[in-house]
């Protein structure tokens, strides 16, 4: 009975594995399919050609926006961790006057849904001018009040003799922090920075909105358009255009999986 | 202390200033933008309650909203179920936990872009491999996309699919907060697996069940790419998001005021039924 019910487990676990792997490994398959065979269920194919990369490639400049995708998400993840470690580390261990205040506010503009501010932001980025450009990709996501709030939540806990020591020895604020505070803190920032970078690598709402032209376009972007314009034209070559942007995922995940499910899960961002 | 103050305003300063720009002046705004008439190439104009009136009175509108109450009556009870029982399945003694757990979050680290992509051919009427599964088994292929009936419940499912392994991360997080003396006292009451799982787990999960509710819910009211770029809106509008009609009236349209306007609703209603399913929880568990 005992043995039946951990069959019966292991079975089910199985068939849910699959659920989630199978489409996966399908859609890869599907892209070294020839026409014809696209839609067979076997996810060895009969015969193996790279057409539908060659015609993806061809067709939309996807080695461009895996560039793009690849500066935007880098420099916002950048900026997030410097930037947002330094207010973090304001907020947490230094006296100054609006403290309160802030931390408020951050509080505050996390619970204000996202829809709401969009349109305001949208006409903001076409009156600086920015429609087309990096920055309007970039700028709006130099800080993340929620990667503001886990540093804090981290920096408070360490202890204040270790600041005092560094201040006596003349350290410079932003000194401690990088030099004393940053290595302590390597679980939090790695935590922020995949959640910071997953989340900017998957936007599609808002490069939709400030991106008309092809060349500026990040990957999930042109990857819509593509598909939805017709360009794709068959299944293995709007597939093929997917995976550009899923595969550096896939590899990214297979070798840090613990720190990505640690890092989406805590910080609620689901792409 | 005066240099601690210099200090802490320097590198507090530019985030404060980050936060006037892009995100207190866009929430004012967006409350003034409900009032203004404003196709972005001429200077705005005052609309009074215009856009509040045509809010009220616009079918488009409101049929978006209630296709996302189709969603959430599937989505929500569905990630609930799904996720819980693979959470469980996961809490047990297990070989290869670690590999199952990944498995089940890969769909959440994938873009939701490619996701919706992935299974617009998954769903795909004629050579679709869901359809082809089915005519494998004897039954006949389901048009889930192009029939109104459908549509919606299946972009439901693959949202479902896409998000169940964040809510087994949360439930599994909960899980381990049983305290073990409560289950060894309920497994010497004789207490059978449904009733411990009835009158011991359920109600230990109940702020994990919470959660789920209220961000499932959220993510629905904010469904965009997946009608997108599967249905276009369609079949006769009825996967239609609040989402994806703010985005047609701003980009397609050019209608700011309008647009801001639904934004505001959005937030509006998403505020009032979270709080309402909080009380609505609240009440059944003082049962």
């Amino acid at each position: 009975m005992k043995q039946l019910r951990r069959i019966a487990l292991y079975a089910g676990l199985t068939i849910a594995a699959i659920t989630f792997i199978y489409p996966f490994l399908w859609m890869a398959s599907a892209t070294f399919k020839p026409a014809a065979e696209a839609g067979s269920l076997a996810l060895i194919p009969h015969d193996i050609t790279l057409d539908n990369y060659r015609t993806m490639w061809a067709r939309a400049p996807f080695g461009r926006a895996l560039v793009n995708s690849t500066f935007v998400a880098t420099t916002i993840t950048l900026a997030v961790l410097v930037f947002g470690s330094m207010t973090a580390y304001a907020m947490a261990r230094l006296n100054f006057r609006g403290r309160p205040a802030l931390n408020a506010a951050t509080i505050a503009v996390l619970m204000v849904p996202g829809q709401l501010t969009l349109i305001p932001l949208y006409t903001l980025i076409v009156q600086l001018g920015w429609i087309d450009t990096y920055a309007a990709l970039i700028v709006p996501y130099l800080f993340n009040a929620t990667a503001i709030l886990m540093l804090r939540q981290f920096f408070l806990q360490i202890p204040q003799s270790l600041i005092d020591s560094a201040r006596m020895d003349g350290m410079s604020e932003p000194r401690i922090l990088f030099t004393i505070f940053w290595p302590l803190s390597k679980p939090v920032l790695s935590i922020v920075a995949i959640f910071t970078f997953m989340g900017a690598w998957n936007e599609v709402l808002w490069p939709l909105l400030v991106v008309r032209e092809q060349n500026l376009m990040t990957l999930p972007q042109l990857l819509t358009v593509f598909a939805l314009g017709g360009g794709a034209g068959t299944v293995g070559v709007s597939l093929a255009s997917a995976m550009v942007l899923v595969v550096p995922v896939v590899i990214a995940y297979m070798f840090l999986q613990r720190n990505f499910i640690e890092s989406m899960a805590g910080s609620g961002i689901k792409g | 202390m005066r240099a601690e103050q210099k200090s802490g305003s320097l590198m507090a300063g530019p985030y404060a200033a980050f936060l006037l720009v892009f995100a207190v002046y866009p929430i004012a705004f967006a409350l003034v933008l409900v009032f203004l008439q404003w196709d972005l190439v001429t200077v705005p104009t005052f609309a009074g309650a215009n856009n509040i009136r045509l809010l009220l009175h616009d079918g488009r509108f409101w049929r978006a909203v209630a296709n996302t109450f189709v969603f959430l009556s599937i989505h929500v009870p569905l990630q609930i179920v799904t996720a819980l029982a693979l959470a469980l399945a996961l809490n047990r003694q297990l070989a290869g936990r670690s590999f199952w757990r990944a498995a089940f979050f890969l769909p959440v680290v994938i873009s939701g872009a490619v996701v919706a992509i992935l299974w617009s051919h998954l769903y795909a009427t004629d050579v679709g491999l869901i359809n082809r599964l089915l005519v494998k088994i004897g039954l006949s292929p389901v048009p889930w996309l192009t029939d109104p009936r459908t549509a919606m419940p299946a972009i439901a499912v693959m949202v479902t699919w896409k998000n169940v392994g964040f809510y087994v991360i949360i439930y599994l997080a909960g899980l381990q907060y049983i305290p073990r003396s409560c289950q060894e006292a309920i497994e010497i009451e004789g207490a059978s697996a449904w009733q411990r799982f009835r009158y011991l787990t359920l109600p230990s999960l109940l702020p994990q069940t919470i959660l789920v509710v209220t961000l499932s819910t959220i993510n629905g009211f904010q469904l965009f790419i997946e009608p997108y770029v599967m249905t276009g809106g369609g079949p006769l509008r009825r996967t239609y998001s609040v989402v994806l009609y703010l985005y047609n009236n701003a980009f397609a349209y050019q209608k700011m005021g309008y647009a801001a306007t639904i934004g505001v609703a959005l937030a509006l209603i998403i505020g009032i039924v979270v709080f309402a399913q909080r009380r609505l929880i609240g009440r059944a568990e003082a049962l």
